[in-house]
């Protein structure tokens, strides 16, 4: 049950001044063997979405109109969207606070998104959210948590509910790999083994946790060393294409369905942009970002669409302009709505209605 | 009426509650075989099974954090502490996850969850078990905090809080669990931002809940040996506060006297405090005393430790001040 393969380069190797040599062309059309058209395009277009939206987000951030902490999923895009195809109707993600990428890919409504990111009442939580609280719960988004790690007990708690009620639901816990260091994963994932719930808890691995990397936080670099302690199966891979991912995620999600036994995934993935916008990402050399290009996911479904399956360059480009202009209509709209009425900070405090404080000294003038 | 412990009044509110609705379940260190750390849970498990009376490992983070993800899904968790003092090791749940969900996921989810333990200091526990959490609790928008001190206000409180929508900090007391006195055989819920007068007086206000109740009381019954009336005042929750029965008897009294444990900084007696200046200022002929922890960690020597909880002696100090009559 434990896959796990030996430690990947943190850097792969290639040149990167000839990318497309022959060795990567060998790679390409092994991997993507016995993948239509079909499919390459769709995962190409649903990981291409939440690039062009994350894109857009930069530059609104760039010029003022979003604030706070933005955390971007560039290079990351394959795993939201092989976890929205191994899902089924009520499961559940449970996610951090870099997780634009998974409410687009199960289907958030961009325009939301972007309202969000911009502190609007038509935002995915009418403004009061922001990047790092996206919860989208009819489409399955359970979180947007920002407090590093203290969703793995909530997200156990869900696998919990399923196992009390019987529904069937598998919840999907992903977290950094600055997270695993922290109290709460452990505390969660011991209880989910011992209680043996329908979760798989995936390590989503982008090589810093902000800007300190791996060898500095981990003892032991195979995050998956650690599901033995906790009885868990394991898996661990590097991501570079959907399907790959979609199958090896898909067993655990059934492992957890069918068996009720809890998986550890580590993926081993990037991020092309700083920890936020904050960060330039001095910690890093070009030439290490260059060589994991070369793996990017959305570059190499559109290099094997390209040698493959021959798709023109005129209809990709097209699609992309389809999903630009998408993603330009969403900001556009997130710009233009209204910010929330001053009596919206009243509610949901409490499940009884607008709440004004628990006191006549503290309430706000004009409230009873 | 049948007479109970505080002890097997909190075990029948749970077994009712557990019986009228699948959905409540307990969860936490030794409730199950052990039967609870107090007893609290004395038989559930039998009645309940395995699957609605949870036994955990010490994981106060992780049971704490489980019973929130199953309050998002419609289940109506009860969390216990073994002590309020292990509440600190989940302090992140119950801030950031247990009080805020509602609000961060704009009414999505509700977290309707019970976290109940007893709080306080006890009886030579030293600093870190010997502390009282409704200081931190009672900050929070977004949670109830509720104290009791006698065994019909834990069970009627009690079956509030598993009902209630919001997430419920639920604070007993070690020594309070085998304090007696009578519960109605039929059901009854007490809502919660409703004081209760413990004993009625005109002369000084008493204001006080959980574990600082039995100590107004004795202070009130030798006030009145010097015939001060007091007036004690048991609030019940925090958080809803019945601020209204506060200034009623204020206005009656002009006097206010706070008993509770805690240590006086940046507490709930403090707040108390603030709201009668704002709401009585002139109706107060005396300022309003505290009288809680110095200001100081609990020692574990007998002889310093009484020095520092709050003591009926200290008590009718403050009522003296506050009546001038010292």
């Amino acid at each position: 049950m434990n896959q796990s393969e030996a430690a990947p380069d943190p850097a792969p190797q290639g040149d990167t001044d000839n990318a497309v040599d022959a060795a990567y062309e060998a790679k390409l059309r092994a991997d993507y063997d016995g993948q239509s058209r079909d499919d390459v395009l769709r995962d190409y277009r649903e990981m291409l979405r939440i690039r062009r939206f994350e894109e857009a987000a930069a530059r609104a951030y760039t010029r003022g109109k979003i604030s706070g902490f933005l955390h971007l999923y560039i290079g990351q895009e394959a795993i939201a969207i092989a976890t929205q195809q191994v899902m089924e109707p009520g499961d559940r993600v449970v996610s951090t606070y870099r997780t634009h990428g998974f409410a687009i890919a199960l289907g958030s409504d961009p325009k939301a998104c972007a309202a969000e990111l911009f502190g609007k009442a038509a935002g995915l939580v009418g403004g009061v959210g922001g990047s790092m609280h996206f919860f989208d719960k009819a489409r399955g988004l359970w979180g947007g948590y920002a407090i590093v790690g203290n969703h793995i007990p909530v997200a156990a708690g869900h696998a919990f509910a399923s196992q009390y009620t019987g529904d069937g639901r598998v919840t999907l816990c992903f977290m950094g790999d600055g997270a695993v260091g922290i109290g709460p994963v452990h505390e969660g994932m011991t209880m989910a083994g011992i209680m043996k719930l329908p979760i798989v808890f995936v390590v989503e691995n982008n090589q810093y946790s902000m800007g300190t990397p791996l060898k500095r936080t981990l003892p032991v670099e195979d995050i998956t060393a650690r599901a033995a302690g906790y009885g868990f199966a394991s898996d661990r891979f590097h991501v570079t294409s959907v399907q790959e991912t979609r199958r090896r995620l898909g067993e655990a999600v059934e492992r957890a369905r069918k068996d009720g036994k809890p998986t550890l995934v580590e993926l081993i993935t990037y991020r092309f942009r700083g920890h936020s916008m904050s960060d330039p990402a001095k910690y890093r050399q070009k030439e290490e970002v260059d060589r994991w290009r070369l793996n990017d996911p959305l570059e190499r479904t559109l290099m094997a669409l390209k040698l493959i399956h021959k798709v023109p360059e005129a209809e990709l480009d097209a699609d992309d302009e389809t999903i630009v202009a998408e993603m330009d209509a969403a900001y556009e709209f997130a710009d233009k709505a209204p910010v929330p009425q001053p009596a919206a900070r009243f509610d949901n405090v409490m499940a009884e209605g607008p709440y004004y404080g628990d006191s006549a000294t503290t309430r706000p003038a004009g409230v009873e | 009426m049948p007479i109970l412990q505080i002890r097997q009044a909190i075990r029948d509110a749970m077994k009712e509650e557990m019986e009228r609705d699948e959905r409540v379940f307990l969860m936490g260190e030794e409730v199950g075989y052990y039967n609870g750390a107090y007893k609290c849970s004395e038989g559930l498990l039998d009645q309940f099974g395995a699957k609605r009376v949870i036994d955990t490992p010490i994981t106060e983070t992780g049971f704490a954090g489980i019973g929130i993800g199953a309050a998002m899904c419609g289940l109506r968790p009860i969390i216990e502490f073994m002590t309020f003092n292990f509440s600190a090791v989940a302090f992140d749940q119950i801030l950031n996850n247990a009080a805020k969900l509602r609000h961060m996921t704009h009414g999505q989810f509700g977290v309707p969850m019970v976290f109940r333990g007893p709080n306080g200091a006890a009886h030579m526990l030293g600093s870190t078990h010997s502390q009282a959490f409704e200081h931190f609790y009672a900050h929070i928008p977004g949670l109830k905090v509720v104290a009791v001190a006698t065994p019909y206000d834990a069970k009627g409180l009690l079956k509030t809080a598993i009902r209630d929508e919001n997430p419920v900090l639920f604070l007993e007391s070690e020594l309070m669990y085998s304090v007696k006195g009578e519960v109605p055989e039929e059901e009854y819920l007490i809502p919660f931002g409703q004081a209760d007068i413990k004993r009625p007086g005109d002369a000084v206000t008493v204001i006080t809940w959980g574990q600082g109740v039995p100590v107004a009381l004795k202070a009130a019954d030798l006030a009145a040996a010097e015939d001060i009336s007091c007036e004690v005042i048991d609030l019940r929750s925090l958080r809803p506060m019945d601020e209204a029965a506060i200034i009623k008897s204020v206005k009656k009294t002009n006097r206010a006297v706070i008993v509770y444990h805690g240590w006086p900084n940046g507490g709930v007696g403090g707040d108390i405090i603030a709201r009668i200046q704002e709401l009585a200022f002139d109706d107060l002929d005396a300022p309003v005393l505290r009288v809680c922890y110095e200001d100081l960690p609990m020692p574990y020597a007998e002889n310093l430790e009484n020095l520092i909880l709050p003591s009926p002696e200290r008590a009718l100090e403050a009522v003296r001040r506050v009546a001038y009559k010292r």
